[in-house]
């Protein structure tokens, strides 16, 4: 959907809402409508409207997947070293002292799952992104600090530059904007 | 206030509220974010002087050091152990609240945290660089500190896993890693919401590229809380584990007044006494001299007054059980410690610590303490110099009469020792300062959280 004149493409329609409530109901009607490229934007997290638009989440299994990395390098790397590398003789005790390592094998666990779990929402967030159509609309600066906002993408299938567009003026929004890039 | 009393069903939280009344997002978001964006008070510059002039003694203290070495500081042959590891585990302690107020209380939904969390974050991080900076010098050859860490040499050498000291290596860098991540994850849409309303180019450019592109999207915000809470939930048992693992440092030494069993929960309960005190000594303050008092309430303040009052408790039983099986142990060398502790030449050291860290605190069953300010401050205080005079009970009066009483001697430190330490407290304001000035010290997403309209969602209003 190419604009000659500007050059510009049509990226979607943002609608502006004063609260929470009002984009909930906003998000049945267009989820009603079929819509499925649709994504709702808020100054602070609201469980209900995730659950609206049907967000889950693969962090946990991300973050498990990090933690027995972790855990699993860390008795490695004192297997390795304590066993291999550089056996030392301690009190008797076997090379490899397992109950010696736990403390370590703690540690590395928690680390490595940390950093899944951090990793892991910038990578399914699709974060860094410098730049995003989105903030080419200047009133989408309040979506940090009090307004709220759903964006129906033109790629949706159902996307329709007119019907869409008084679907969203028939919601309690304040207003409709078409994102362009 | 008479009006209010004449309402009966209005409920508890409402009367001590977390967060004053009539704040909306866009108010909290301005008052908030103001601090940050509007231009620099006076008292910023003055109180960053002094905190920088301190830096200064430190990185004097630490050219003397480097050049002459640790013969510099008042060791002996007793007491190898000196302010160094006294002031590494006071200010891993003083950390320790920070974590507990952004983990523990997250995951037990203790929403009142949301206002001290992030400012308490930052604390433990100042506090663990300063911590960290401690174990580096009192090496001989500290610019030969990664020969702990576990990296291929020509020497083939590798650390020893099997010992104590390798675990605090471990235990520290996690910690530090782990909260500087938890800290940052937490200020991302913070950042994002400064990115939208600085004025200034550079300003713009900074807070964007910080914020990496975070938009507050659903699916960011789903992805984002379950970040959260699996962060608070690695962070719980790295906490606890952090300070078990420091008083394995002592506990597993054959040392009479360190080769105790209660160690670990001793100084882990030392450690959250120790940093509540910490935070509340910096609430107090800030709250005052940014106009804050509508968002860290008396509340907030009571509340950590009772966590302080419970720790402290926990602290003095440990003490009283230190006392206790020395006796019961029936062994010599224990007792001779205890008495040696009570009634030596550091007794009045033992008394000064019994009156901060015991007696000091009682005040906190009155409610009347409890809700007064200034008070609150001075019992603080108490604590904070209490903690360090633990420490320094603990190592020195274990250390300096040992089982032959031919090398027993006295210990104090030196002048660079004292400035090692001032220097390290200079340190810590000085990166609070600049905190304070260039990042929101309230996390302003999660202000808008516990304000009337996000509860408005749930009732289907609006």
């Amino acid at each position: 959907m190419n604009d000659r004149a500007t050059g510009l493409e049509l990226q979607g329609y943002l609608a502006e809402f004063g609260g929470p409530n009002r984009m909930l109901r906003a998000i049945e009607l267009v989820k009603k409508a079929g819509y499925e490229r649709v994504e709702a934007y808020s100054p602070y997290p609201i469980e209900e409207i995730s659950h609206a638009l049907g967000a889950h989440s693969k962090l946990p299994w991300i973050v498990l997947a990090g933690g027995i990395t972790g855990a699993l390098s860390g008795w490695a790397l004192q297997y390795f070293t304590s066993v291999h590398a550089y056996p030392m003789n301690i009190g008797g005790k076997p090379f490899n002292s397992w109950p010696a390592f736990i403390v370590v094998i703690f540690e590395m666990t928690i680390l490595f799952a940390a950093f899944a779990a951090v990793l892991g929402m910038f990578a399914l967030n699709g974060l860094p992104r410098p730049y995003h159509p989105l903030f080419n609309v200047e009133r989408f600066a309040l979506a940090s600090k009090d307004r709220y906002f759903l964006y129906i993408l033109a790629d949706d299938p159902k996307f329709d530059l007119k019907r869409t567009w008084d679907l969203l003026e028939k919601t309690e929004c304040s207003e409709v904007t078409a994102v362009e890039d | 206030m008479a009006k209010k009393r004449t309402e009966p069903d209005r409920p508890i939280q409402m009367r001590h509220p977390i967060i004053a009344e009539g704040h909306t997002p866009a108010t909290v978001t301005d008052q908030i974010s103001a601090v940050v964006l509007t231009k620099t008070p006076r008292w910023w510059y003055v109180g960053f002087a002094v905190a920088f002039s301190l830096v200064m003694v430190l990185f004097m203290a630490l050219a003397q050091l480097f050049v002459k070495g640790v013969g510099i500081w008042g060791l002996n042959n007793p007491v190898n152990w000196g302010f160094a590891i006294i002031n590494f585990v006071w200010w891993i302690g003083i950390g320790h609240a920070g974590t507990l107020i952004s983990a523990i209380l997250l995951l037990l939904r203790q929403n009142w945290r949301n206002s001290i969390n992030r400012f308490a974050e930052a604390m433990t991080l100042f506090a663990v660089a300063c911590a960290g900076l401690f174990p580096l010098i009192h090496m001989g050859r500290p610019w030969r500190f990664y020969y702990m860490l576990p990296i291929p040499n020509t020497f083939d050498l590798w650390p020893q896993f099997r010992s104590p000291l390798i675990w605090d290596v471990f235990a520290v860098t996690t910690y530090a890693l782990v909260s500087a991540l938890f800290w940052y994850v937490g200020l991302i849409p913070d950042l994002a919401t400064l990115r939208d309303r600085a004025k200034n180019k550079f300003a713009q450019h900074a807070y964007g590229i910080l914020a990496a592109g975070w938009r507050g999207s659903s699916r960011h915000w789903h992805n984002y809380e379950v970040a959260s809470m699996l962060l608070a939930g690695l962070a719980t048992p790295l906490v606890v584990s952090v300070h078990t693992v420091v008083s394995f440092d002592f506990a597993a030494s054959q040392l009479p007044g360190w080769h105790a069993t209660i160690f670990p929960p001793y100084f882990v309960a030392g450690a959250v006494f120790a940093g509540f005190a910490m935070v509340i000594t910096l609430a107090v303050p800030l709250r005052a001299l940014f106009g804050l008092n509508d968002f860290i309430t008396l509340r907030h303040l009571q509340n950590m007054a009772k966590v302080m009052l419970a720790t402290g408790m926990v602290v003095s039983y440990g003490y009283a059980i230190e006392i206790f099986m020395a006796w019961y142990s029936g062994n010599g060398f224990e007792q001779f410690m205890i008495t040696n502790r009570i009634g030596g030449p550091y007794k009045y050291a033992w008394f000064a610590l019994i009156l901060c860290n015991v007696l000091s605190i009682q005040l906190l069953w009155f409610k009347r303490v409890r809700k007064s300010v200034p008070m609150l401050f001075v019992v603080a205080m108490f604590v904070n110099v209490g903690m360090w005079l633990e420490r320094f009970v603990i190592i020195v009066t274990s250390l300096h009469r040992d089982f032959l009483p031919s090398s027993w001697d006295m210990y104090s430190g030196t002048r660079w020792d004292w400035a090692t330490y001032v220097g390290t407290i200079g340190l810590f304001l000085a990166l609070m300062f600049l905190f304070i000035r260039f990042l929101p010290m309230i996390s302003i997403f999660e202000m808008r959280m516990i304000l009337p309209e996000a509860d408005e969602v749930k009732e289907g209003k609006k």
